[in-house]
């Protein structure tokens, strides 16, 4: 089942909204954009703020096929865009000689047809299926190193793989390209060039809120915006790692599972690893630290939400 | 450099050419402020406007934003430029106008020196291409061959603070042309090599079918090696300007000579001027870098500056290994506060650390500031950088392939075995 594309920014949001993503009306507008021009939409964003989250929720409320690539150091062409089965071309070759039908010249052109091609994701990605094109998820482009992310300008710019013994591959309609880094380094102006960039920040104490009704609907009220106050405070501080928005939604989780409906000084020091994920950061907070952020945010609350 | 191109208008036209008009002025003020913005980029943005429609101020910025922005540093100077231009983008014209003498101004005072330049290229050349008469001449250029040789050897170690003009001229001649041997480590790539250990079967089949399919080869591969990202943070404060400016000709010619190579400043604040070291000519690059930095000659505070180092771009210049060489004096202002932390941190999250120290060049140097003694434990290699020759043997430490925190795993051991 194939879903139409948007037609204005507020369908875009509506689209995000029915995937249960809550989003920023800028993602919305780069998300559009992106999908109407058919160009890459590049998101950049410290971990956990919900960027590969965007295309999968694309792809399931799109009705279209995920395709993701998992960047790595030392992902190469054979990985990450197509292989020869050579096994099956050896056997090929073995059978020829044994039967002995075969011309050279037609054996050699036999054994490098699509069917001894092994498609590895941005081959699959040009590919229109029968619900039309994919969702492409380049996913921690950062990790790669540059030969593969010059590869890329190719295959993003004119949704394209040129493989020698076959010929040039080009999409019917191109994929949907969604890129995400979390800049461990910095990635070449000549590949965000050909992208429309966004930068996925940490949402404000409201929107974390809506995600949590939405992401973790269990999770009282009360608790959930004990916890966001939490989290925003924390937010503010001068930590190695802030908690991103999947640790808040882990903590809410990990605190209704302990039957908590309210934060109490000890449980947020028993717990504190489902949120921070540094030795020294749980060192600096646990304890006289927490209790202080705690006091703060239900003084503020109380202020907020008069009981 | 502003100037009117309004007759290049591009095709598409929204608003009967007002708006489209007023998008390209837009995109060149910002280019003007220093974003790169190429011309595709202005059309990519008039084609995403028609794409969005100019319904509300809001969506009408996210989408310029969309295409305009391309980092996350630019956000600050889109977000101004936008709330100045389209309030009245006319005041901009304006504004651009007035800019335009100073510009030229600039352009001015910019020629002269240019052509000083050319003209000294030109005296230099003028001797060496023979004119004619022959014995004379030759022996001349011996002559000269042989003393700048011996120069250079003088040049070697002499510490760049007792330099004279002529002399630090010669230096940087030679900086220019030094060249680190580039330290290498496997990569998980493969590259063909007839010396490779392991079999490459896609280059077996490739050449087998060469043959007709009746020799097999076994082709090989080996690891392809790469080497690490080398990042420099250089102290400019006042206790080091002697040897910051030779120091920045010295990274310049780094920077240039590799890729992967980043390089901070900092002082009482941290910058990055990798970009800038990156233009070709020495000039220019240190006019860039010294536009850039703000604290030149000024005190130091090393334990800030490396906690901002580690916070904002540790993460995203040390990945893949990265050899850290730190020039310092170790001479701190806010004695040592913090220091220790920040070091201990930089030296887990890096290949190998060298500090690089002009003081220890005196025969009885001791550790004795609470800077240098806060270093002290957390760096791998510990030298003096003083004079050309202190430079060429920085080339000895990275070009040994060391494994990763050689020092601090051995100062561990040698921990576990006195307790």
């Amino acid at each position: 089942m194939t879903n139409p594309l948007p037609a204005s920014v507020d369908e875009t949001l509506e689209l995000l909204q029915r995937g249960d993503y809550v989003a920023e009306r800028s993602l919305a507008t780069a998300l559009y954009l992106a999908l109407k021009l058919n160009r890459p939409l590049f998101l950049e964003g410290e971990a956990g703020t919900g960027k590969t989250e965007i295309a999968k929720v694309l792809s399931a409320t799109l009705g279209r096929r995920l395709v993701r690539l998992q960047c790595y150091e030392g992902l190469d062409v054979a990985s990450a865009v197509y292989e020869w089965n050579y096994a099956r071309q050896m056997i090929e070759i073995r059978l020829a000689e044994a039967t002995g039908e075969k011309s050279r010249e037609s054996l050699g052109g036999d054994i490098f047809s699509p069917e001894f091609l092994i498609k590895r994701p941005l081959l699959q990605a040009l590919e229109t299926g029968a619900d039309g094109p994919p969702v492409l998820l380049i996913d921690e482009l950062d990790r790669t190193d540059e030969p593969f992310e010059a590869y890329l300008l190719e295959v993003l710019s004119d949704f394209q793989i040129t493989i020698p013994e076959i010929g040039t591959i080009k999409a019917e309609q191109p994929p949907t390209v969604i890129i995400t880094s979390n800049r461990t380094r910095e990635i070449h102006d000549a590949l965000k060039r050909r992208c429309f960039y966004h930068w996925v920040d940490y949402p404000d104490a409201a929107r974390e809120q809506d995600i949590l009704r939405v992401k973790a609907p269990n999770v009282p009220e009360h608790l959930s915006r004990q916890v966001v106050g939490f989290v925003q405070r924390l937010r503010g501080m001068d930590l190695f790692k802030l908690p991103g928005v999947a640790e808040t939604l882990d903590w809410a989780q990990a605190l209704t599972q302990l039957d908590r409906l309210e934060l109490d000084p000890d449980t947020i020091n028993d717990t504190l690893g489902t949120l921070l994920k540094y030795q020294d950061d749980i060192a600096k907070i646990q304890g006289s630290e927490a209790n202080r952020i705690l006091t703060q945010v239900k003084a503020e609350l109380s202020a907020a939400h008069p009981a | 450099m502003v100037q009117d191109t309004s007759d290049s208008q591009p095709d598409i036209q929204i608003d009967g050419g007002r708006l489209s008009a007023n998008i390209m002025h837009f995109a060149r003020c910002l280019r003007a402020a220093g974003l790169p913005i190429g011309p595709g980029k202005v059309l990519q943005a008039l084609e995403a406007v028609e794409a969005v429609g100019i319904g509300n101020r809001r969506d009408f910025y996210w989408t310029l934003h969309a295409v305009f922005v391309n980092r996350r540093d630019q956000r600050e100077l889109f977000d101004q430029a936008f709330h100045v231009f389209w309030r009245n983008p006319d005041i901009l014209k304006r504004m651009m106008a007035l800019l335009l003498p100073t510009l030229k101004a600039d352009l001015k005072q910019e020629g002269p020196e240019m052509s000083r330049r050319l003209a000294e290229a030109l005296q230099t050349n003028k001797p060496k291409p023979g004119e004619g008469d022959g014995g004379e001449q030759d022996q001349e250029i011996e002559i000269d061959a042989s003393l700048t040789w011996s120069d250079r050897e003088l040049i070697q170690t002499m510490d760049f603070e007792k330099m004279s003009a002529a002399e630090i001229a010669m230096a940087k001649s030679v900086i220019k042309r030094m060249t680190l041997p580039i330290m290498t480590v496997p990569t998980r790539r493969f590259q063909l090599s007839h010396l490779g250990r392991r079999a490459d079967l896609r280059a077996t089949l490739r050449q087998t079918l060469r043959s007709g399919g009746d020799v097999i080869d076994l082709a090989t591969k080996r690891r392809r090696e790469r080497h690490p990202p080398l990042v420099v943070l250089c102290d400019i404060s006042g206790s080091m300007s002697r040897y910051s400016r030779m120091l920045l000709h010295f990274l310049h010619a780094v920077t240039n000579d590799r890729d992967r190579v980043h390089t901070f400043l900092f002082g009482t604040r941290l910058t990055n001027v990798t970009r800038y070291l990156r233009y070709r000519d020495i000039d220019v690059s240190l006019e860039k870098v010294s536009g850039a930095v703000q604290d030149w000659s000024g005190g130091t505070r090393i334990g800030r500056s490396l906690h901002e180092f580690n916070r904002v771009w540790s993460r995203r210049v040390l990945g893949q290994g990265a050899v850290v060489i730190l020039i310092t004096d170790g001479l701190d202002r806010d004695a040592a506060e913090g220091l220790g932390e920040e070091i201990e941190r930089l030296h887990k999250s890096c290949r190998r650390l060298i500090w690089l120290n002009p003081l220890l060049r005196y025969e009885g140097f001791e550790p004795k500031s609470s800077g240098i003694r806060a270093i002290m434990p957390h760096v791998d290699d510990f030298r003096p950088v003083h004079n050309l020759a202190s430079l060429a043997d920085l080339a000895k430490v990275l070009d040994h392939v060391g494994p990763r925190r050689h020092g601090g795993m051995a100062r561990w051991l040698a921990e576990v075995a006195s307790a």
